[in-house]
């Protein structure tokens, strides 16, 4: 466990990347498979799953320290943690744990599951009773399951690959899917040559960056492009090998369950095919709003009904894997046809379709169907370089989306709640209002981002002054500061007070020169409302 | 203390220049410009420019005169010596929170209040250490006013900052460590190890080091870093306040490693946001179970809290049977929910 919170001290304390990746592959090289299956499993935010209610951890941690609830929530108040609150508050006992992380997770932390309450609170302040602070902060940690330490999947497979001189797209791909953090595995990770035997396994989806500036003037002659519409669905990834089906969403969810009708369809493609596409909800050869889509994600039980308000289907954008064989490598160009032909087996209805191409011969006659991106219910256009690859990850250069411009609203901030991870102790979460015909704040959209640190500093002093009520996590506030919020999508939606759901608010800007009066009408934003919908 | 009869007398009372007591017609650490005012320490939140008199620690008198300018009529006064200001006996006792650093005792008719304006338990080599003075009413301050902050021994933290400076020099590295410029400078200069290599300062910091060094505290040699022209600042370490930092000044000093110093440092979330390195966790005020325990052993009937978690540390008193009240302060970036950073400047 030592070495592990020495890891996380590290990565926490440093704002730099090539300080983590020394110190990440500093901690691989050293440490025991054991150990580091583990470590690698919850760096790249995997967990299991809980044993205990955080609820009960705060509880029974303001016993052992011997202060009320009350103060417990005051100082959980302060640091925005509560992983780290407990760390805090728990007296010293000057104990530090010689137990190895492996043995803390396998025997201490996996064993809490399913006993009785009692018990586990007896085990949970024995062992924080044996922990130095920094280890309980991170037994905390493992408990709960939050690990945020700055660290990205990537940055953990590049100190990997330095450590195994594999490529980063390899490991990569190895840790894709499901897997157990066992030192076999964790050995076969790092083994230059290993049988995939994984038929589950996804590859690693290639994402694109949005273009910067006018493609025209970027990226050449158009015929080098392939360009497609840019969907509003949930990118996954359909496997079919040694006759079985996955569908992974790009979440690295497993969500063949869910879809049942493009599972039926994939079942008749052709042995070791793996295609890259996007899930959509689709009728009468029309795409649905986003909003439709919500309605099946996560819904584990699925009636007939919802299965014929709302089908969903698979529109294939890309070829990986094709004879049991990897065609990432292949240019697109190759793929597309290959693809292409593969998908003209089924039926034009669906629900696998081929992601239809945006024939153009200009730039300007892009430019010109993009604007009709709305109408079409997509958010603009995707470009793929023709002989481009299939690479990992958000990398420039090859693909490109090509967003149409946002939607933007004047609204009022009417309520906050904490961030999380360095933002744990400042209220940056915030929910947004516009007028109703009556004079009254409407909750419209929630934002996370788009202040400078300066600015979120500001705001959450004056949410601090300004709270007119706390409701759990959730404060009131003041209505006085006015944003600039942009939105992609808007759809009618029953379940939002205000009648709308809008599709990836963020703040533009905090309008300090607009007074409270002159945010925007709900009246204005309907008229956003597509005409159809 | 024994218990008085009168326990209703108000020898101190909240105006909106600060804490005034009528009979002695003076002030305790005002807001405002008044004719006469008693301050605990030279801070800018309790040390005010623009009042006709002023009475202080006579170890506080040059950090006060380089806060208020030359002209103001400054009357110091040795801790533990009695004035009487209108018959109202007034007595400054260390506090051991900076150089110079009182508690103000009010004694009038038997009745003694002592108001601790900023205070820390631990010793400190740069000034006079706490002591408790008993008294009927006890004004606390509660900066660190809830149980996440708990100090180490100030030893340790020097040995984290020494390790830490090596560390950098032996990466060819320079240092810099961000701290208040008042108190908490002079504290790590005294408590560092000077031999692991130079050590340079801020403006800021070195006039108040000539303050405290005119005062007879012994520092480290520092060397102002603008007196000086190009120098190779590799393992050298640089003590500067917050506010110097993300501004160009610092791009003198080349590749370096960034620490702040601050009991606000106890909590991830403060340190991250902050943007540094390093965090150490070194304060000039009481921790939880110093309040608490200062508030006990002064044997106080009643407690003003003030400055902080106010209302957090005077419901807690209330649970543990004393009877404690907060006090508005006058700041509202120094109210107990002010986030973390507003109150990192920790004055
Ligand atoms: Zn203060
Ligand atoms: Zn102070």
């Amino acid at each position: 466990m030592k070495a592990f919170a020495d890891l996380y001290t590290t990565l926490d304390e440093t704002n730099k990347t090539n300080a983590k990746i020394e110190a990440l592959r500093a901690y691989f090289q050293g440490a025991p498979p054991a150990d580091a299956a583990w470590v690698l499993y919850f760096l790249i935010g995997r967990r299991p799953r809980r044993a205990i209610a955080v609820r009960k951890l705060a509880e029974w941690a303001a016993q052992e320290a011997d202060i009320p609830d009350w103060l417990f929530s005051e100082s959980y108040d302060a640091v925005g943690d509560i992983a780290e609150t407990i760390a805090l508050i728990l007296p010293e006992t000057g104990a530090v744990s010689e137990l190895s992380l492996h043995d803390w997770v396998e025997a201490r932390l996996l064993g809490l599951q399913g006993l009785p309450e009692p018990e586990q609170r007896t085990l949970i302040l024995q062992a924080w009773r044996e922990q130095s602070r920094q280890q309980r902060f991170i037994w905390n940690k493992l408990i709960t399951g939050e690990f945020r330490v700055g660290v990205s999947q990537k940055l953990v497979t590049r100190a990997l690959a330095e450590v195994s001189g594999l490529d980063e797209a390899t490991l990569a791909h190895r840790l894709m899917g499901q897997w157990e953090p066992t030192p076999a595995f964790y050995q076969a990770l790092l083994a230059s040559e290993v049988q995939d035997a994984q038929i589950s396994r996804p590859y690693p989806f290639f994402l694109a960056y949005p273009i910067e500036g006018d493609p025209a003037a970027t990226l050449g002659e158009i015929h080098e492009w392939q360009t497609e519409w840019k969907w509003d669905g949930i990118r996954a990834q359909l496997i079919r090998r040694a006759g079985e089906t996955f569908l992974w969403s790009r979440g690295e969810e497993l969500v063949t369950d869910r879809y049942p009708e493009v599972v039926a369809a994939a079942d008749q493609l052709p042995d070791g095919v793996v295609l890259d596409g996007e899930l959509l909800p689709w009728k009468a050869g029309l795409v649905l709003p986003f909003a439709k889509l919500q309605q099946r994600i996560g819904r584990k039980s699925l009636s007939r009904k919802l299965l014929g308000d709302v089908p969903v289907i698979f529109l294939a954008y890309d070829l990986l894997e094709y004879n049991g064989v990897d065609w990432r490598a292949q240019p697109l160009h190759q793929r597309r046809a290959q693809l292409t032909e593969i998908i003209q087996a089924f039926s034009q209805e669906g629900p696998l379709l081929l992601s239809p191409l945006v024939q153009v011969d200009s730039w300007a006659a892009l430019a010109e169907q993009r604007e009709e991106s709305r109408g079409r219910m997509v958010e603009g256009l995707m470009l793929k370089r023709i002989d481009s690859p299939y690479r990992v990850g958000r990398q420039r250069g090859d693909w490109w989306k090509w967003k149409i411009e946002p939607y933007t609203v004047d609204a009022v901030l009417i309520n906050a709640q904490r961030g999380s991870g360095k933002r744990a102790s400042l209220y940056t979460d915030y929910t947004f209002g516009v007028w109703d015909d009556a004079g009254n704040l409407i909750p419209f959209a929630k934002a996370y981002s788009g202040l400078t640190d300066a600015e979120i500093r500001q705001v959450d002093a004056f949410i601090r002054r300004n709270t007119l009520e706390k409701f759990g996590p959730v404060r009131t506030v003041k209505p006085e500061l006015v944003f600039e919020l942009a939105f992609e999508g808007i759809q009618q939606s029953s379940r939002h007070k205000s009648g709308i759901a809008v599709r990836f608010p963020r703040i533009l800007r905090w309008r300090q020169d607009k007074p409270l009066a002159e945010a925007d009408t709900l009246a204005t934003i309907r008229a956003m409302l597509p005409t159809e919908a | 203390m024994t218990t008085r009869n009168n326990r209703t007398s108000l020898l101190l009372t909240l105006t909106e220049y600060g804490l005034y007591c009528a009979v002695g017609d003076f002030y305790i650490d005002p807001w405002q410009p008044v004719p006469r005012a008693v301050v605990t320490h030279a801070h800018s939140d309790h040390c005010v420019y623009g009042c006709q008199t002023y009475l202080v620690a006579q170890a506080g008198e040059h950090v006060c005169r380089m806060r208020l300018g030359e002209t103001a009529l400054l009357q110091t006064v040795a801790y533990g010596e009695a004035t009487y200001l209108n018959g109202v006996r007034v007595s400054l006792h260390p506090a051991g929170h900076i150089l110079g650093s009182a508690q103000i005792r009010v004694e009038y008719q038997g009745e003694v209040w002592v108001v601790s304006g900023d205070y820390k338990r631990e010793a400190d080599a740069t000034c006079a250490s706490f002591e408790v003075i008993p008294c009927h009413h006890f004004i606390s301050e509660a900066t660190f006013g809830l149980p996440i902050y708990h100090w180490q021994p100030s030893q340790a933290i020097f040995a984290q900052i020494n390790q830490w400076w090596r560390n950098n020099a032996e990466h060819g590295k320079a240092t810099i460590l961000y701290c208040y410029a008042l108190g908490k400078a002079q504290r790590v200069l005294a408590g560092i190890d000077a031999s692991i290599g130079r050590v340079f300062t801020h403006g800021a910091v070195e006039r108040l080091n000539q303050a405290y060094r005119a005062s007879g505290v012994a520092l480290p040699e520092t060397v102002y870093a603008m007196s000086v022209g190009k120098v190779d600042y590799r393992g050298a370490l640089i003590i500067a306040p917050v506010s110097a930092r993300a501004t160009s000044w610092v791009n003198r000093f080349g590749d370096h490693a960034s620490g702040f110093a601050s009991g606000w440092m106890r909590i991830r979330g403060a340190r991250r946001q902050r943007a540094v390195d390093r965090g150490f966790v070194l304060s000039d005020h009481a921790d939880w179970d110093g309040l608490l325990a200062t508030i006990k052993a002064t044997g106080a009937e009643r407690v003003g809290v003030t400055h902080g978690y106010t209302a957090v540390l005077a419901r807690r008193l209330l649970e543990l049977g004393i009877d404690a009240y907060a006090i508005e302060t006058r700041y509202r970036g120094e109210t107990n929910d002010a986030s973390e950073a507003e109150l990192a400047s920790e004055t």
